[in-house]
């Protein structure tokens, strides 16, 4: 078979996400703590905020998880670092969209969380992908 | 081989899957059903349909015949005593609640201990963790061998005189193991405890025989052994189905019905509250009729042959570890893996792609994922419309997710 169906979804930015994971690990103290999993599955996030004065300083995941979950944690702490709450939540409702296969919000430069456009085209992976996502919009919403 | 004639009754199984032909492999998930079961329901819905046990009228009659004509099926697939220890159930976990709320709540006092294994699914965990904070039991875990086997020394070890309930899959849907239920409810009842057996991973793939094995309930499903959704068995004794109370009181179940008391119908239908699940008992009753045309002997024989063909073909690849029992004789046709670093949700999309389908999670087993010090892994589990071809293309597909991946780590 050929690569070309898989390359939509495991795009090379994506792996480089998984390998090389960015904001992993966990602030130390005075944070927000998000502890979720996907029950279908067992991919579990152990997000980590700082939130002062509505920006989101700083943001770390830890976690277990596949390639998408991973790679999508990695994506959404880079995303959200330095950004107002309610940014993050507007990135958050773009990225919902996105993996909905729906009309999203092109006005505002995703980055490397384009690369994760792909998942909407495999249905069963858009829960991994959405996970770390959820994780973020509870943290900050029940802080 | 018995499969390769078996396929054309499955015409699910005859269609491409992202541009190649389906090899289904989750059949531990749910079984496909043959065109007898399909036909059966259409038959039933387009000839028979009415309700049941009720009126005076032909279809009426013809509907509880079928109804009842199913029930005998299963009471003689399972070698029950009578009819009346066939309870008609949603599947194996309504099944398996009932137990806990009808004869658990009943029998289960402060202390008292129920004991299960790690390698058990969900729905024979929650069930009795939930009866056990009701009722200030002790829940035991009955330890593991490390090829995930369970050893009569250790169920000795966890089952004391305090214990009332011993509950235990026949076989796991992740190890494939077999697990020696005759011995263990011998354990049981030398002990004063009953035990129960969930069949659902066991009656679809070997033959079951409740007397021999002398268990006090066993539970099943229909979906997993060719029949539909919706449908499950629960066996039970006839003095302690007798001495238990229903779970589910209204319509069907009842005998007299005053202002401010009832009396309830014999068994079995005193446990089948409501419209029962008709069609769903004729669907199962064509299962059982195509299981016992093949024989269940055969299917068993032709499962371990594909599981240890499997474990053969995928031993060739390296970094693949396969869990559970090395020995196939002592496994169902089911075989776990993990592919070195790649995540096993990454491996079943590959799979997928290659029109491969397995399952990949937890399998609804989470303490056994934790025993196994894994939080996930993939599963081909094999039935009897599965062949050796089909192994091929199992390790072909792993060898292109191993080969995809292979740059990443």
């Amino acid at each position: 078979m050929s690569f070309n169906n898989l390359d939509q979804l495991y795009r090379s930015v994506i792996m480089d996400h998984y390998k090389t994971p960015r904001n992993k690990g966990s602030i130390e103290d005075g944070g927000i703590t998000v502890e979720m999993n996907n029950p279908t599955c067992g991919d579990r996030i152990h997000l980590t905020m700082q939130v002062e004065e509505g920006k989101v300083k700083d943001a770390k995941f830890d976690g277990e998880g596949c390639s998408i979950s991973m790679a999508s944690a990695s994506m959404m702490t880079q995303a959200v670092k330095g950004k107002e709450v309610a940014e993050a939540l507007k990135l958050s409702e773009i990225f919902s969209d996105m993996m909905l296969g729906k009309d999203y919000d092109d006005s505002i430069d995703l980055g490397d969380i384009e690369a994760l456009s792909g998942v909407s085209q495999f249905p069963a992976r858009i829960k991994c992908a959405t996970l770390a996502w959820k994780a973020m919009e509870k943290g900050v919403q029940n802080p | 081989m018995i499969s390769q004639e078996l396929k054309k009754y499955f015409p699910i199984l005859d269609q491409e899957i992202n541009g190649n032909p389906l090899v289904y492999l989750d059949s531990a998930a749910t079984s496909q059903k043959p065109v007898q079961v399909i036909e059966a329901l259409k038959a039933y819905y387009e000839l028979d349909n009415s309700n049941v046990h009720r009126g005076v009228h032909t279809l009426g009659n013809r509907a509880t015949e079928s109804y009842e004509g199913a029930r005998e099926k299963v009471r003689k697939f399972i070698n029950a005593a009578s009819t009346e220890e066939v309870i008609f159930m949603r599947g194996t976990t309504t099944a398996i609640n009932t137990v806990a709320s009808g004869y658990g709540r009943m029998n289960i006092q402060a202390g008292d201990e129920i004991v299960i294994t790690y390698m058990e699914h969900h729905s024979n965990i929650i069930p009795w963790q939930q009866l056990a904070k009701e009722r200030g039991a002790v829940l035991k875990y009955i330890d593991l061998e490390d090829d995930g086997t369970i050893s009569l020394e250790n169920v000795r070890a966890a089952v004391t005189e305090n214990t009332k309930i011993v509950s235990m899959m026949y076989v796991s849907n992740v190890l494939g193991t077999m697990n020696p239920i005759r011995e263990v409810t011998k354990i049981a009842h030398d002990n004063g405890a009953i035990m129960v057996v969930d069949g659902a991973q066991a009656a679809p793939h070997l033959k079951v025989d409740v007397q021999a094995l002398d268990c006090d309930f066993f539970a099943f499903s229909g979906h997993k052994m060719c029949g539909p959704t919706g449908i499950g068995v629960l066996y039970g004794k006839k003095d302690l189905l007798e001495a238990m109370e229903p779970v589910e009181f209204g319509g069907e179940m009842i005998d007299f019905v005053g202002l401010y008391d009832s009396t309830w119908k014999e068994l079995p239908w005193k446990f089948e509250g409501g419209t029962p699940i008709i069609a769903g008992a004729v669907g199962l009753g064509a299962a059982i009729d195509f299981l016992n045309e093949i024989g269940l002997e055969n299917i068993e024989q032709h499962e371990h042959e594909m599981a240890a063909y499997a474990m053969e073909r995928l031993s060739e690849i390296d970094g693949l570890t396969i869990y559970g029992p090395a020995d196939p004789l002592k496994r169902a046709g089911v075989v776990t893996f993990n592919l070195s670093e790649v995540h096993p949700h990454d491996v079943a999309t590959v799979l997928d792609m290659n029109g491969i389908a397995v399952r990949a999670g937890h399998h609804c087993a989470q303490p056994l994922m934790k025993w196994l010090d894994v939080t996930a892994t993939a599963r081909a589990s094999f039935y009897l419309y599965n062949s050796l071809e089909d192994v091929d293309r199992l390790t072909e597909g792993l060898r292109t997710a191993k080969e995809y991946f292979s740059d990443v780590f």
